[in-house]
């Protein structure tokens, strides 16, 4: 096939020169040959790595010009709305960047929609490996890097928009401030050594600096050539569909298509970024004015991921001890450290608890879908739905504005769902899903309805239906279970007690271990009984209940079940 | 044991590989032909094995075809559609000038626009970010419609190989570990391991000491601000100080520094002051203990003129919204409303303190002043606060 392509005669020196040197051409055509399997959820990641790029690429040129400095000077630049007022020089090389420097404007608001969308697709990315179950062995390693650059991200924004120095990123960095002063024993001395001694000081901005340019990055870095390097040589997982085992990966060579896809998606996410940056104004910091620990303006939001924080301060009640002359303030504590821990927690214990409640030891490389994992599935919504409360409330008082509702009844109604609003997505959710099941049941038995009816010679009208295609088939019949484990107290054959059922824990894995085994039995060779019953729904909820009945004793299934 | 030994280096490969008669010459080639396509790696005997033809390529044993030998599939190379091919090709053509042009039009506007005004800096954004824009869109769509509808729609299937090493390569490697770890001795000088370990551990603690010096103690420093007797209370903004009569209109809020301070933004980060005056009787301060300390007092004010620590006691933020019917004071950070005709007590929110008030007089010549500091901390709580 090379017999086609005339090979430039420079290309053909240096690959002599390299292959001679670094042994390179057996590994490369392997590489060259990678099969990526294609699905659009897997971009999802890549516009994080992207944004990542485009981040380094116009970081470094605003590092060019920004002087990460808190001394003070008067201003007697382009933008005159400001001149003679006195400002940091961090403030004043950020006024320059936009109104002086041609480009840095647009570079300034790439940067920052990129940051945005930095940690908007990390996170989608990270709620398409949860629902489909792609952090399973052998994975769980990348699902534990990807919780790193999620906090590390977070960290990275927090102290990139504080920079400029300005009347809302100091508002951000004061309450900052104030959250690490309400660390219990440690507390007031972290915020004096962070910041240099009192706030705001002189030393945070160009601390941030080196933090928000070297450290950070440099970690980010690192973890991201970890993540995709362990991504190329575990192989990417893949959807289930026909011809997609647990040994195989289906999909296109990384040379050409894997490539060219992916050099068009990084030229439309630059696109994307450069178009939200011509039309649409992020952090203008000129209309917020330098910083002043005397005035705030109204409506001081942060940036969208630090926003459960925010909601979080806010959902809070005042609660406070004192004793021993010591104060532990829970109202800023708690909003700090609850949140973040269970979700970040959360996630990070997830695939070792999914692990010790199902049993399943084994390698998964074919993807879960959703309805297929009602437990995983309701677990992720009620976590969604707990991040998103808590971030809506975040913006209690433009919620308030706009819908025209009192503040206090906000935070009330936020305080209430915070609590109830997860366990009735989780309940919700999980429903849906065994309803979502039992649709595919009846269409791998009786096949879709196709909305021809027919008038039979007895003069009974049924519907035909078509049965379902091998691809369809290959999705629908790729559903796994995790088996059932023996019931609390039940014996084996020999009458001796399981050891793992025993004791608190062997009840508590008795207990999450149904709850991720029930599911909507599919009758593979049911396909003969067809258009008669008509009472298709009635008879799979029958086998739900003889699926789940057959844990044991507690037959009654769906309360008992839940963890 | 060396690599040389058991591989031959490349020189002697492409050596070995060249033809004895055609040593150091030119292959001969008939006029008019097409000349030998080089290989991609650039060896010589391989270019030479090309210009022979297919079979001999093989026979020579170049490392794709090997490869290929074991039923691996090829790609195709003639695109599934080819007149539709043809209409892909111009569109990919298309796009690619056009983010040439794009491109062009950047540097132009780059060069051509001048900034420094913000009308102008708004233009030169939008030329500049309009012209980026559709450069890297139309690379983008031309790569994406080069691949989907030039290239031939394949399918390929890999293997996966299972990631756990077979048992012997874990025996093996179980048993060279052992091996070494013996023979390294560290296993056997129980004394050598043990002062290893104690060696490095000081070096561990060293980067976390020696962050000490990053700031001071924090000391008492949090428990007092610069408000001292006889200190007068500036207007923000304007810097005069105010006597109670200028303070008149009743319902409104003013902020306020400390005189001498009015620049320093350390010490306006604690001291600074919220002033509200209200009509004779609604204000009811009452006279609160906290743990033994006075929070507030009808003492402290002058002419129903009331001063609260803007600083709120939540995280910090300045609370700086005041509604003068229900007299509430509202932080715009997290809501935390004081009630400021009763000592700025809390009714809703996280803050879980009054502001703290401070205590007011006059002056000889009729100004507002400090009559003391603040008699409690001001700000969030802090674990020495007590």
């Amino acid at each position: 096939m090379s017999d086609d392509v005339n090979v430039p005669g420079a290309l053909t020196g240096v690959g002599g020169w390299l292959d001679d040197r670094f042994h390179g051409a057996r590994g490369l055509r392997v590489f060259m040959r990678k099969v990526f399997p294609d699905h659009w959820s897997f971009m999802l990641g890549e516009i994080a790595l992207w944004s990542f790029v485009i981040l380094l690429l116009t970081g470094t040129f605003l590092s060019l010009f920004f002087v990460p400095s808190m001394s003070e000077v008067v201003y007697h630049g382009s933008y005159v709305k400001l001149d003679g007022i006195r400002m940091s020089q961090a403030y004043q090389s950020t006024l320059n960047i936009s109104f002086d420097i041609r480009g840095g404007l647009l570079m300034r608001q790439i940067h920052h929609w990129a940051a945005d969308l930095f940690m908007a697709s990390l996170t989608i990315h990270m709620l398409r490996v949860f629902f489909t179950g792609a952090y399973r062995k052998p994975r769980e390693v990348n699902w534990l890097i990807g919780i790193g650059l999620f906090s590390l991200g977070l960290l990275e924004g927090l102290f990139g928009y504080s920079l400029p120095d300005d009347q809302l990123s100091g508002a951000g960095l004061r309450i900052f401030e104030g959250v690490l002063q309400g660390i219990p024993i440690v507390g007031t001395y972290l915020a004096f050594f962070l910041f240099g001694g009192p706030f705001p000081g002189n030393l945070i901005v160009p601390r941030m600096y080196i933090i928000h340019v070297l450290l950070i990055p440099g970690l980010i870095l690192a973890l991201i050539a970890a993540h995709l390097f362990i991504m190329v040589h575990q192989k990417h997982t893949q959807m289930p569909a026909k011809g997609n085992t647990e040994k195989n990966v289906v999909g296109q060579p990384f040379f050409p298509y894997f490539m060219a896809k992916g050099g068009a998606w990084f030229f439309f996410i630059f696109a994307a970024l450069a178009i939200l940056a011509t039309f649409a104004e992020i952090n203008p910091i000129w209309l917020y004015g330098p910083y002043s620990p005397v005035a705030i303006s109204s409506a001081s939001q942060p940036d969208f991921y630090m926003g459960i924080l925010e909601g979080s301060l806010r959902v809070m009640p005042a609660w406070e001890w004192n004793f021993l002359g010591h104060t532990v303030s829970f109202s800023v504590l708690i909003p700090f450290a609850l949140p973040l821990t269970i979700i970040l927690g959360g996630a990070t214990l997830w695939p070792f608890f999914e692990q010790w409640a199902t049993g399943d030891r084994a390698f998964h490389n074919v993807l879960d879908r959703p309805r297929n994992a009602p437990v995983r599935t309701g677990v992720g919504v009620a976590a969604v739905t707990f991040y998103g409360i808590l971030w809506a409330e975040g913006a209690n008082d433009v919620l308030a504005d706009k819908l025209q509702i009192p503040l206090y009844t906000i935070t009330w109604i936020a305080r209430v769902l915070v609590i109830i609003g997860p366990l009735i997505a989780y309940f919700v959710t999980r429903r849906v899903c065994l309803g979502l099941q039992r649709k595919d049941a009846e269409l791998v038995e009786h096949g879709l309805e196709t909305g021809i009816i027919r008038q039979l010679p007895d003069g009974e009208f049924i519907e035909v239906h078509r049965p379902m295609t091998e691809e369809e088939l290959g999705i629908l019949e790729a559903k796994k279970v995790p088996a059932l484990m023996p019931a609390p107290g039940s014996e084996d054959e020999n009458g001796v007690p399981s050891p793992r059922s025993q004791g608190a824990m062997g009840w508590a894995r008795g207990v999450s271990n149904r709850a991720f085994a029930e599911t909507i039995v599919v009758e593979t060779n049911g396909h003969g009984h067809g258009n008669g019953h008509g009472d298709g729904a009635g008879e799979v909820a029958g086998e739900e209940h003889a699926a789940i009945g057959s844990g044991g004793e507690h037959g009654s299934g769906d309360g008992a079940d839940d963890s | 044991m060396s690599d040389m030994e058991e591989t031959p280096g490349p020189s002697e490969a492409i050596q070995g590989a060249e033809t004895p008669e055609g040593h150091g010459m030119a292959p001969r080639r008939v006029i008019g032909t097409p000349p030998p396509a080089p290989r991609l790696l650039g060896e010589p005997g391989d270019a030479e094995a090309a210009a022979h033809g297919g079979a001999e390529t093989a026979a020579h044993g170049g490392g794709a075809v090997a490869l290929a030998e074991h039923g691996e599939e090829k790609l195709p190379v003639e695109s599934d559609y080819p007149q539709h091919a043809k209409n892909a090709e111009k569109i990919v053509v298309f796009c690619f000038l056009l983010a040439f042009l794009a491109g062009c039009g950047f540097i132009a506007a780059y060069v051509g626009l001048g900034v420094h005004t913000v009308d102008k800096v708004f233009r030169s954004n939008l030329a500049l970010g309009l012209s980026l824009s559709v450069a890297l869109f139309a690379l983008g769509l031309g790569a994406l419609i080069w691949v989907r509808h030039l290239m031939p729609d394949v399918e390929m299937t890999e293997e996966r190989h299972e990631m756990r090493s077979a048992g012997p390569e874990r025996a093996a490697f179980e048993e060279y570990f052992k091996e070494a770890a013996a023979t390294s001795q560290f296993v056997r000088r129980p004394m050598v391991r043990r002062t290893l370990m104690l060696a490095t551990l000081p070096l561990a603690a060293i980067p976390i000491v020696v962050l000490r010096d990053t700031g001071p103690q924090p000391g008492t420093s949090l428990r007092h601000t610069v408000w001292s007797p006889g200190r007068r209370l500036l207007v923000y903004g304007t810097n005069q100080p105010l006597t109670a009569a200028q303070f008149s209109a009743p319902g409104s809020m003013i902020t306020i520094v400390p005189d001498g301070y009015q620049d320093d933004p350390d010490a306006l980060a604690k001291a600074t002051v919220i002033l509200i005056r209200f009509q004779p009787g609604v204000l009811q301060v009452p006279t609160v203990y906290n743990g033994g300390t006075l929070i507030s007092t009808m003492n402290w004010t002058v002419d129903n003129i009331v001063a609260y620590s803007k600083i709120c006691t939540h995280v910090g933020c300045p609370v700086a919204l005041y509604e003068q019917t229900t007299h509430h004071i509202l932080c715009p950070c997290h809501q935390s409303t004081f009630q400021a005709a009763e000592g700025a007590r809390v009714i809703f929110g996280p803050a879980p303190r009054p502001l703290p008030q401070l205590p007011l007089t006059t002056d000889a010549q009729g100004y507002l002043v400090a009559k003391s500091d603040f008699t409690q901390p001001v700000g969030p709580s802090f674990w020495e606060r007590g």
